[in-house]
C-alpha cells in the first residue's frame, strides 16, 4: 500500500487538527461478575477492563509478604484487527502488560495488602493505534471502581509526528505511516509521569512539543474518567443522604 | 525483575545517592570502564563482547535469505532476540524468554529499527519473495546491571562488524549502515538520577528511563521502566544525560 499523505490543509485524516483527540467516552461499571471494570472508546478503539481484588495470590509461592502483587494482563482479541490475530500472548502484549502494570503500580498502596494479588485484565475489542494507553485510561477508572485506594487516577495518551507535524491521540495510519510515536502516562494531579516509551524520530524541539500536545489530552481525558466515576457513584450516594 | 538485598544496604545506598555519591566512587554522569571486542565470533557475520564493568554482553549477527513480510515487500528484515542465559545470573532461569528478556529484545529492536542505521531496503534481492533476514542474538553473560545499554552498544558494534557473506547475490559493497545509535539509561533512587547503574543500584531503584539517541541529538527511541515515575523535568534533565553521555559511548563504536 502506498503511504497516503496524512494532513492536508492542516487537517487529518479524520479531519482532525493536529492538537486534538479523537471523540472518547469512558464508562465505569460495565461488567457484573468483576470487582471493578471499565469500557472505553477512543475514536475506533474499544477496550474493556476488568478487575479483580485484591485477593489471596494463588499460587502461593508467588505471594510476596510485605506487599501485594499486581498483575496485568493486556489482550487482543483475534477479531480486533483487520487480519486475524492469533489469540494468546505474543512477545508484542508481554512488554505492553509488563509497561501498563510499571504504569499502574506508583498509583497503588501495594503495601495495604500483603500476599495479596490485584489482577488487571485488559481486553482490546477493537483496535485502532493508542491501545496501550487508553487500556491504562480505562484500567485506572476500572481499579477505582473496585474500590482500591489510590493516590490518583492514571490517564495515558499518545503523541506523534505525522507528515513533520507533532499530533497527539495517532490513528492506525498515523501510526502505520507516521515518523514518531510517543504513548505516556501521567498520574495527572501532580503531572508525575508513569509510562513513557517513544519510537521514531523526534528533534529536541518535537519532543518537547509532543510532551505538551499529551498533557493538554491528559487533562480532557482525566475529566472524563472521573465524571465516569461519578456517574456510577453519585446516584447512589445521593439515595443514601 | 528485582533481586532481594538487605535494609542495610539499600539505605546505605539510598542515603550515599542523596550526598550525590555511588557505591563505587563514580559520579552520577559516570559510566564504569567500557570495553567492545570485535569479532569474537568465526561462525557469525559480526560480532561484539561489551563489557560494562562486571556486566558481560555478547550478540552475534547472521544474515540468512528468507521471505519478505506482505506490507513491506522491499524490505530486508530485521529480528531481534535476547536470551538472559542462567549462567549470568542465579536469577535467571532456563526456558522461554521472560518479560524481562522480551523487553530488552524489544528495546533493543527499538534503538535499530527506528534510527534506521540498517538501510533495509538494500537488502531486498527480488522484490516480493526474497530479502536478507539479519538476526542480531544478545547474549547476556553476566548480569550486574545496565543490561540494556549494554546490549545497545553489543549490537550496534556487532552491526558494525558484519562482514557480508562471500555468496554471488551479495552485489553490496558492504553491508548498509548510516547511523550509530546509542542508549542511556538513567535511574531515579531516591529522587537522585544517575546513570549506567549496576546491579545493587538497579535494585533498589524506583525507575529507570532510557533514551536513545543518533549522531544529530535527535531521539529515536524511549523506554521507561520500574515502578517509579518521573516527573517532567526529571525526564528534561535524563535526555542531557542522554545527550552528554551518549556522545561519549559513541566514541566507543
Amino acid at each position: 500500500m502506498e503511504r497516503p499523505k496524512l494532513i492536508v490543509d492542516g487537517r487529518r485524516l479524520d479531519g482532525r487538527r493536529p492538537d486534538e483527540l479523537r471523540p472518547f467516552r469512558i464508562k465505569a461499571g460495565v461488567l457484573k461478575r468483576a470487582d471493578g471494570s471499565a469500557y472505553m472508546e477512543l475514536g475506533k478503539n474499544k477496550i474493556l477492563v476488568a478487575v479483580y481484588g485484591p485477593k489471596e495470590m494463588h499460587p502461593r509461592h508467588l505471594q510476596q509478604s510485605d506487599v501485594a502483587v499486581l498483575r496485568c494482563r493486556y489482550n487482543m482479541a483475534p477479531f480486533s484487527v483487520e487480519e486475524r490475530k492469533r489469540p494468546g500472548p505474543d512477545r508484542r502484549s508481554m512488554e505492553i502488560s509488563k509497561v501498563i502494570r510499571e504504569a499502574l503500580e506508583p498509583v497503588l498502596f501495594l503495601h495495604l495488602y500483603p500476599r495479596a494479588v490485584i489482577d488487571v485484565f485488559i481486553e482490546v475489542l477493537q483496535a485502532d493505534a493508542g491501545t496501550r494507553t487508553a487500556g491504562i485510561t480505562a484500567a485506572s477508572v476500572a481499579l477505582a471502581d473496585a474500590g482500591i485506594p489510590m493516590r490518583d487516577l492514571v490517564t495515558g495518551i499518545s503523541a506523534g509526528k505525522v507528515d513533520g507535524t507533532v499530533v497527539l491521540d495517532l490513528m492506525k495510519e498515523e501510526d502505520q505511516w507516521g515518523e514518531a510515536d510517543m504513548p505516556i502516562a501521567v498520574m495527572p494531579r501532580k503531572k508525575l509521569i508513569t509510562l513513557l516509551q517513544m519510537d521514531g524520530n523526534f528533534t529536541p524541539e518535537e519532543f518537547r512539543q509532543a510532551f505538551d500536545l499529551a498533557f493538554k489530552g491528559v487533562e480532557l481525558l482525566y475529566e472524563a474518567q472521573k465524571e465516569a466515576l461519578r456517574e456510577k457513584y453519585l446516584p447512589s450516594l445521593e439515595e443514601e443522604r | 525483575m528485582k533481586e532481594l538485598i538487605s535494609t542495610v544496604k539499600r539505605d546505605y545506598i539510598l542515603d550515599l545517592a542523596v550526598r550525590g555519591k555511588r557505591i563505587d566512587d563514580r559520579a552520577l554522569d559516570q559510566y564504569r570502564e567500557i570495553t567492545i571486542e570485535r569479532g569474537v565470533i568465526g561462525t557469525a557475520q559480526g560480532s561484539a563482547l561489551v563489557k560494562l564493568g562486571n556486566t558481560q554482553v555478547m550478540v552475534g549477527v547472521k544474515l540468512e535469505k528468507g521471505e519478505p513480510f506482505k506490507d513491506s515487500p522491499r524490505s530486508g528484515i530485521l529480528v531481534v532476540n535476547a536470551e538472559l542465559l542462567p549462567l549470568a545470573s542465579p536469577t535467571f532461569e532456563p526456558g522461554p524468554p521472560n518479560e524481562d528478556a522480551i523487553e530488552l529484545a524489544r528495546v533493543v529492536d527499538r534503538v535499530i529499527r527506528e534510527s534506521e542505521m540498517i538501510d533495509l531496503e538494500k537488502l531486498c534481492l527480488k522484490e516480493g519473495e526474497e530479502v536478507w533476514a539479519v538476526f542480531v542474538d544478545i547474549y547476556v553473560l553476566d548480569h550486574d546491571g545496565n543490561l540494556i545499554d549494554a546490549s545497545v552498544l553489543a549490537s550496534v558494534a556487532a552491526l558494525y562488524d558484519v562482514k557480508p557473506p562471500a555468496v554471488p547475490d551479495w552485489t553490496l559493497p558492504g553491508f548498509p549502515l548510516r547511523a550509530k545509535p546509542v542508549a542511556v539509561t538513567v535511574v531515579k533512587l531516591n529522587g537522585v538520577l544517575m546513570v549506567d547503574a549496576k546491579l545493587e543500584e538497579e535494585n533498589v531503584a524506583e525507575a529507570r528511563l532510557t533514551i536513545s539517541t543518533t549522531e544529530n541529538g535527535n531521539i529515536c527511541a524511549i523506554q521507561k521502566g520500574g515502578s517509579g515515575f518521573f516527573s517532567r523535568d526529571e525526564v528534561e534533565r535524563a535526555y542531557e544525560l542522554a545527550l552528554r553521555c551518549g556522545e561519549e559511548l559513541r566514541k566507543k563504536l
